[in-house]
């Protein structure tokens, strides 16, 4: 069974406000915190999911990943997981892209993979926070799509997804080959060994351009994009917080409650 | 390609974010001085088309078909698709709920036009005339504004709660049309194979006046239960963090925030919860917020109306016992 992992290089989604700017000309996030970039963390949860499929039918993952100025240690911690070929696709082309724009340069990449059983994503991209790219992987590739996966397990052509719904259970069976998006509910993913971190190094990822991918340039990064951010901004922070303190947290707990009714709260 | 005409919402019968659609849909519409439709699938759903009307639709469009019982991607992408190429809507709102993030962006791709997904601010630019679709990134902490200058319809998906609905009126007329699906089984590649529904008890999460939600703080599903208490003496419901989810202190189906639920009550009391972003997202348009942390850092507390900096398990007890004396 051959696997696409798309993965994201994103900052650390627990940076806080604080380590970060906005660079309104180049309408874009700039990290000052000093924290490596990490790879999304669903992606991560996708990769994982790949590995266990792997564990129980064999075949290869790929990694694909596009972006520019990728740190190689962060990329290359799908390998060190388990994963077994890194794709890096990147062109002055695909510079200001959207997620349509971004879909369609990772629908070229699959494409030239050729082989695949499985298409896995992230339920979305920490940054942008989309939730895109997954099914515009599939509309572009004219593939089914199953999004919010919790578990994924295959038998011979077909691949069973438990779908992560409030409120709902469902199951829901798909052709291969196919795209899944991952979510969290599938459980945390593994940590790299160390033996596979040493095994990641003296992989050397593939590199792609506009040009390997063969693909219309019109087609991706802001010749492509279908969506144009004018602005972007900090949002408001809200007020002041009274604190309710006591002589013991019991008192405190008491005085908040009533604090609550002094204010028509409760 | 500026051909589209019409503000069209996606409707789902069962969410009432559909009605917020409405009222926003009907103020875009009012500012581009044209009509606003109502699109609804399913089965069996046709009696209440009527209602949509009262909320502020020009035109219902109805497409009832058994196949369109479930929300199934393939043959939902496939009639909405149908219908933009017929109807050619000038913008498309749908709401982002589970059936909206997952259709928005295959029909997005299918029309060939852009989405910006859980947009909490729409307004219309008085001068382009483009949708100004406003959304949260980053997990809440940078907002961008965004539009589709050229391909139509302009897309956006809505976050729940933050648009108002019209006040029903009955006295207003409009059309209802019935439309085929023009479908058959052969579109669906995907087969629902088992599903059911969680039978809530209590108050609905997203209907509650109250909020009671518990983080990865609690320390474990046992502790969760002194929430059900609280939430009891406040005729409340019980939420969660996704950490304290992903931990298995609570069930899935009470996340609240970017991937979970998105509640507004009079009050939101948040125990042993950090306060990111991405979980503030999902309760941050509540009245009162009221945090118990014992981390006076905590992000709650930036948030926050009301807070004791303590270890919750001193605190809570005592909270809950004022709370019940108070409201006998
Ligand atoms: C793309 C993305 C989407 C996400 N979506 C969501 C989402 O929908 N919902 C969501 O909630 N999160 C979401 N998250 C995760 C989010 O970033 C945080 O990791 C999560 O909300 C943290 O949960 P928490 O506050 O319970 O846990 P923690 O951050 O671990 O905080 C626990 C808090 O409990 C306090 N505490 C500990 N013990 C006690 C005690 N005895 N008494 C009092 N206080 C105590 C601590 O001081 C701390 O503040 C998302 C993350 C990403 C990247
Ligand atoms: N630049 C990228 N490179 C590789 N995968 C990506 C990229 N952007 C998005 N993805 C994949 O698509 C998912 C959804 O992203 P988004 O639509 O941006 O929220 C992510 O979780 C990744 O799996």
């Amino acid at each position: 069974m051959d696997i696409v992992v798309c993965v994201k290089q994103v900052m650390d989604a627990d940076t806080p406000p604080s380590g970060f700017r906005i660079d309104a000309r180049a309408n874009d996030v700039v990290s000052t915190s000093g924290l490596p970039p990490v790879i999304n963390g669903f992606d991560e949860q996708a990769v994982e999911a790949a590995l266990r499929l792997k564990e129980a039918h064999g075949g290869t993952i790929t990694v694909l990943t596009l972006g520019k100025d990728l740190a190689l240690d962060v990329i290359r911690k799908p390998l060190s997981m388990g994963a077994d070929e890194l794709v890096v696709v990147w062109d002055a082309a695909f510079e200001g892209g959207d997620s349509y724009s971004t879909a369609h340069g990772l629908a070229a990449a699959i494409r030239k993979i050729g082989t695949y059983d499985l298409i896995l994503c992230g339920r979305q991209a920490s940054d942008g926070d989309a939730g895109q790219v997954g099914p515009g992987i599939a509309e572009l590739l004219g593939m089914p799509c199953v999004t919010f996966a919790k578990s994924i397990t295959a038998t011979d052509a077909t691949v069973r997804i438990e779908r992560a719904i409030p409120d709902r259970y469902e199951v829901v069976e798909a052709p291969m080959p196919c795209v899944i998006t991952v979510s969290n509910e599938l459980g945390a993913a593994r940590y790299p060994t160390l033996r596979g971190v040493m095994a990641a190094r003296r992989k050397q990822p593939v590199t792609w351009n506009a040009e390997a991918l063969g693909i219309d340039p019109s087609t991706v990064g802001a010749a492509g994009a279908r969506t144009k951010v004018l602005r972007l901004f900090l949002p408001e922070r809200g007020g002041e917080c009274e604190l309710v303190a006591g002589d013991t947290p019991e008192q405190a707990g008491k005085r908040l409650a009533m604090k609550l009714r002094e204010a028509k709260v409760i | 390609m500026n051909d589209g005409r019409g503000v069209m919402v996606f409707g789902e019968v069962s969410e009432s974010i559909t009605y917020e659609l409405l009222g926003i849909g009907r103020s875009l519409a009012a500012a581009l001085g044209e009509p606003l439709s109502c699109v609804v699938l399913g089965s069996g759903i046709r009696d209440q088309a009527r209602e949509l009307i009262a909320f502020g639709a020009d035109t219902v469009s109805v497409v009832d078909d058994p196949l369109l019982k479930d929300y199934q991607a393939d043959a939902y992408v496939t009639v909405m698709h149908r219908l933009c190429q017929e109807q050619r809507p000038n913008i498309l709102l749908l709401g982002q709920t589970i059936a909206g993030r997952d259709l928005a962006p295959r029909l997005a791709f299918r029309l060939h036009t852009g989405v910006a997904t859980d947009c909490s601010e729409l307004a219309i630019d008085p001068t382009s005339r483009l949708l100004l679709q406003t959304r949260a990134c980053y997990g809440g902490n940078v907002r961008a504004t965004v539009v589709c200058p050229d391909a139509r319809p302009q897309m956006a998906t809505v976050r729940a709660k933050t648009m108002a609905a019209l006040a029903r009126d009955d006295s207003r007329t409009g059309d209802v049309i019935d439309l085929d699906a023009g479908i058959d089984a052969s579109c669906l590649r995907t087969r629902i194979v088992d599903e059911s529904r969680e039978t809530a008890t209590g108050v609905r999460l997203e209907d509650a006046r109250v909020v009671v939600a518990g983080g990865r703080g609690m320390g474990g599903a046992d502790a969760f239960k002194q929430l059900d208490t609280l939430a009891t003496v406040l005729k409340g419901a019980v939420g969660a963090s996704r950490a304290a989810c992903d931990a298995g202190y609570a069930p899935a189906s009470a996340q609240i925030g970017l991937t979970g639920k998105v509640v507004a009550p009079t009050l939101y009391v948040a125990v042993a919860i950090s306060g990111a972003s991405q979980h503030m997202t999902g309760c941050s348009r509540s009245k009162v917020i009221v945090a118990i942390n014992k981390d006076p850092a905590a992000n709650i507390f930036k948030e926050a109306r009301y807070g004791v900096v303590a270890d919750y398990r001193e605190v809570l007890p005592a909270f809950t016992e004022m709370c019940r004396e108070l409201l006998e």
